[in-house]
């Protein structure tokens, strides 16, 4: 019988607990095991309050695939979730070389942990680059919208298809506004990126081509599909609009709820926060490697133990790529 | 930690082959959308969801099991990490979600379209 108690020791012991294995594993791994159950719970809490808002929201939600429809070289392609699917086969891939450098560190092939190692690294690198270049994307957005001073997203379509403004309004901006900088105005005043077009040509250009409709951010719960509304209706609420919106901050986006945006910079900026710092340690960990740390030491535990880190953010991203992009 | 890793390799390819056939199912019909499933609804939401929801869940299955090697580790701390995780993960997600709907049907009578 083992006795799960603390055992004085010499110093050298204090960080595997004195020997003692608790459950059969060692203090370290017990651990990371525990720190990966609360982690669980914080991603959990933010996605369980994901669901809250959009439950709050289920009959106004942007539709994920009509959001995130970029793919890189497919240029005004639309190719809904090709790119977070590669996404994930590329974080799964990591995952997998992972698990392979844990299974050649069982075998103590230095060589092998360390390539292993490498290609993980990498993978998480492309990773964590293909997050960047989807929030480049969200960011910048690619169609544009205007909001009204009730607060609703107004989207343009022809033919039952989103349109960019850029697709519809002729000319450039015609009310002749400058971007207010320090260099042409005040030195201590900033003010915020202004439109391509001013709200008075968008709604020009809308009244003089009649193939273009406004879609509202309401959801036809019988075809869950946005609601296009009528030419008329569409003139009435574009008269409301205050605001020309292109791409996403915190504040206002032009996929329709504000919160969504925030979640989607949240929730995917925490993962991405986790994957970045899981490369750090891995690199640190494949530093150890090579220099033969793990060799000296006779086992590769440390492997095991950032592996099981590597596999949580693996197992984050399943839950994020679904509840975002699918559901 | 020397425990049955002679088959373990062939073990992983098996699951990675298992992890991308599903993301490939869902991500199929996440573009598809077949309307006899994104169109119906059972037990509150549509069977599309449910069937996501639940390959998510075998997805989370082999993560752990496999990758993380959960199915070598002793009874007990299996449990005491799976299922401290699943109860509370649960409980919270039920709470969440029950009032989101009652935000839902007490909000939107407000909202003017």
């Amino acid at each position: 019988m083992e006795v799960n108690i603390a055992i004085p020791s010499d110093s050298k012991e204090t960080w595997n607990g004195g020997g003692v294995k608790p459950f059969g594993a060692s203090y370290g791994k017990m651990m990371m095991w525990f720190f990966i159950v609360s982690d669980a719970l914080t991603f959990s809490g933010f996605l369980a309050a994901y669901g809250l808002t959009r439950f709050k929201f289920i009959d106004s939600w942007p539709i994920a695939d009509e959001v995130f429809t970029h793919f890189p070289g497919l240029h005004g392609v639309h190719a809904p979730m090709y790119y977070v699917a590669l996404m994930t086969f590329i974080l799964i891939v990591s995952s997998v070389t992972m698990v392979l450098a844990v299974d050649a560190g069982h075998e103590m092939k230095q060589k092998k942990v360390a390539w292993y190692m490498f290609a993980t690294i990498i993978f998480g690198i492309i990773f964590v680059g293909s997050q960047a270049w989807e929030w480049k994307n969200f960011i910048s957005g690619s169609y544009g919208s205007v909001k009204t001073a009730d607060g609703k997203i107004l989207q343009f379509v022809k033919e039952g298809h989103q349109i960019a403004l850029s697709d519809f309004v002729v000319n450039k901006r015609t009310d002749e506004r400058v971007q207010h900088t320090k260099y042409n105005g005040l030195w201590f005043e900033k003010e915020e990126t202004i439109s391509t077009y001013s709200i008075a040509q968008i709604k020009e250009a809308y009244q003089s081509n009649s193939e273009i409709q406004i879609r509202s951010e309401l959801i036809d719960l019988e075809t869950k599909q946005k609601v296009i509304l009528s030419r008329e209706e569409g003139l009435a609420q574009l008269s409301k609009t205050k605001l020309v919106v292109e791409g996403a901050n915190l504040e206002v986006n032009e996929y329709g709820n504000t919160i969504f945006a925030d979640f989607f910079f949240f929730i995917t900026g925490f993962h991405g926060f986790h994957v970045f710092s899981g490369i750090i340690i891995n690199i640190i960990v494949f530093f150890n490697v090579i220099i033969g740390t793990y060799e000296r030491r006779g086992h590769y535990e440390m492997v095991e133990k950032v592996g099981l880190y590597w596999h949580f953010v693996d197992l984050v991203w399943v839950f994020v790529f679904t509840f975002f992009y699918l559901v | 930690m020397a425990h049955a890793h002679e088959s373990s390799k062939k073990r992983i390819w098996i699951v990675l082959i298992m992890l991308t056939l599903i993301t490939t199912v869902e991500v199929a019909l996440g573009i598809v959308k077949p309307p006899y499933l994104h169109l119906t609804s059972i037990l509150g939401t549509s069977p599309l969801n449910w069937i996501f929801i639940i390959l998510t869940l075998v997805k989370a299955y082999y993560i752990t099991w496999a990758f993380m090697h959960m199915e070598g580790e002793k009874k007990w701390l299996r449990r005491s990490v799976v299922w401290t995780a699943v109860f509370l993960i649960c409980y919270l997600v039920t709470l969440l979600l029950i009032e989101g709907g009652y935000l839902y049907s007490t909000l939107a009578p407000l909202v003017k379209w």
